[in-house]
């Protein structure tokens, strides 16, 4: 790691304000991630990450931290997608990523798209611990090269617990450098974007949804716990978000 | 140690039901993904790289003693399609029967009674090389590498290929498997400190997706 780099820590603490809505008593943005609050709908708060600067960077080291208290409910998005950059340095950056959800809380978790540009590296870890009670709806989409370009290094690990038994622990690695086969046609075969958006209800533990395929890019399935998670894959950016909003679609209805 | 023993459990003869399955090589064949030895190749160069990889880390933690129960749950966050979760009871299931045969021990026979459908296969086969008297590198070096032989040998049976390509394949993944084995062997290692965590993680979104479609398939050569 480069001690040159950008080292930021952004906060965000969600909790019910016992009149029906839900207060953010800690809402600290820090150097490059920017925290704004902005109008949320009945009972929940609503947060925009906006990048104040591009970035990470190689050498760079961002951690965003989110605490949903009970009963509280907190949105989360970004205004613009996350780009990865090659730093002035060789260094590797890091973009860690940790949500605590408590009992009768929700989160959605719903950022727009990371980037991983030429030359870059990055490696990101999202890692969600939930109460028993707690509701969840994460979206995580990756972008393998600007358009026309060559994808950076990137490795992403999503890691997701309920009452401390994780029911998600899963690493992707793409880019110049990842080992061998992240292209080939058991891992990406050429596609440059994929993306994984999570659920987590209680309810899913008796009724777990059914797995099935959405066409040849995407699945939905229950995983081991109550959870239900879309995994896709597709040429671009636009056609994956086509099929994930598809996927959370059909998961409401449920 | 008896290297013999090796040969034993890792030959592709080893009653365990593994022909049966083609490591998610069918759904990539009928998808055009797989079409000759260089996408085969490619094939079980990404399959090794990560559920071989995490089946090595997993089959070296349950040879060096670590609580099954853990590993198996660890083996289930690690494998978000619910058709591969079953294929990798099923399989686990077979072996179970064929090394509680060959090697009979109280290891095995707990994890039986604790999993009557079967725990995941790479759990399973760790603990029958630690009841054959085998090593955590003996039993990373067997899933890793039948991680890759699966889809090589069904890839023959669904494009007629010739076995000579498929098995060069498998030769010229050696040294590659090689470099697998190790790193799975230092997680399964750093976990008797820092617990089930420790193991890797590597999902191949392809593999996941394929596993689905095939299941749905009404039709098809091999289980999964």
């Amino acid at each position: 790691m480069n001690s040159s780099g950008v080292r930021s820590v952004a906060t965000i603490v969600a909790r019910d304000d016992g009149r029906g809505g839900t207060a953010l008593p800690v809402l600290e943005s820090d150097g490059p991630l920017a925290l704004r609050r902005t109008r949320g709908s009945g009972a929940e708060a609503r947060v925009m990450l906006v990048g104040a600067m591009s970035g990470p960077l190689g050498g760079d080291h961002f951690t965003v931290r989110a605490r949903v208290e009970e009963g509280a409910r907190l949105s989360v998005g970004s205004a613009a997608a996350t780009i990865a950059l090659p730093g002035q340095t060789k260094g590797e950056a890091r973009y860690d990523v940790r949500l605590d959800v408590a009992d009768q809380a929700e989160l959605h978790w719903l950022p727009e798209q990371l980037i991983s540009a030429q030359g870059s590296d990055l490696y990101v870890t999202t890692r969600i611990e939930l109460a028993a009670t707690a509701r969840l709806v994460l979206r995580e989409e990756q972008v393998l090269g600007r358009v026309g370009e060559e994808p950076g290094r990137l490795t992403s690990r999503l890691t997701v617990r309920v009452a401390g038994q994780a029911v998600l622990d899963q690493e992707l690695a793409c880019g110049p450098g990842a080992p061998g086969g992240w292209d080939g046609p058991a891992v990406l075969a050429g596609h440059r974007a994929v993306g994984q958006l999570i659920v987590v209800r209680p309810e899913f533990a008796a009724e777990p949804v059914p797995a099935r395929a959405l066409g040849e890019g995407a699945s939905v399935v229950p995983l081991a716990g109550p959870a239900a998670l879309v995994t896709a894959v597709a040429p671009d950016a636009l056609r994956l978000r086509r099929l994930l909003d598809e996927a959370l679609a059909s998961l409401v209805r449920m | 140690m008896s290297r013999a023993a090796l040969l034993v459990l890792a030959d592709g003869r080893f009653p365990a039901g593994g022909h049966a399955h083609s490591g998610g090589a069918e759904a990539a064949v009928k998808a055009g993904r797989i079409s000759g030895a260089a996408s085969l190749a490619d094939f079980c160069r990404g399959r090794l790289q990560t559920a071989g990889s995490v089946a090595a880390a997993l089959a070296a933690a349950a040879a060096l003693g670590i609580d099954p129960v853990a590993l198996d749950r660890a083996a289930d966050a690690r494998t978000p399609s619910p058709a591969l979760r079953v294929a990798a009871r099923k399989l686990g299931r077979q072996l179970m029967r064929a090394a509680r045969a060959t090697w009979p021990s109280a290891e095995l026979d707990a994890l039986a009674r604790e999993f009557p459908k079967g725990a995941h296969q790479p759990v399973v086969l760790g603990l029958a090389a630690r009841a054959a008297g085998l090593g955590p590198v003996d039993a990373a070096y067997c899933a890793a590498y039948e991680s890759v032989s699966g889809p090589a040998t069904a890839t023959v049976r669904l494009l007629s290929l010739d076995p000579f390509d498929a098995t060069g394949v498998l030769a010229r993944l050696a040294p590659e498997t090689d470099r697998v084995v190790d790193r799975a062997v230092e997680a399964a290692r750093r976990v008797v400190d820092e617990g089930v965590d420790a193991l890797p993680a590597g999902s191949a979104p392809l593999l996941e997706i394929g596993a689905e479609i095939h299941a749905g398939w009404p039709v098809r050569l091999f289980a999964s």
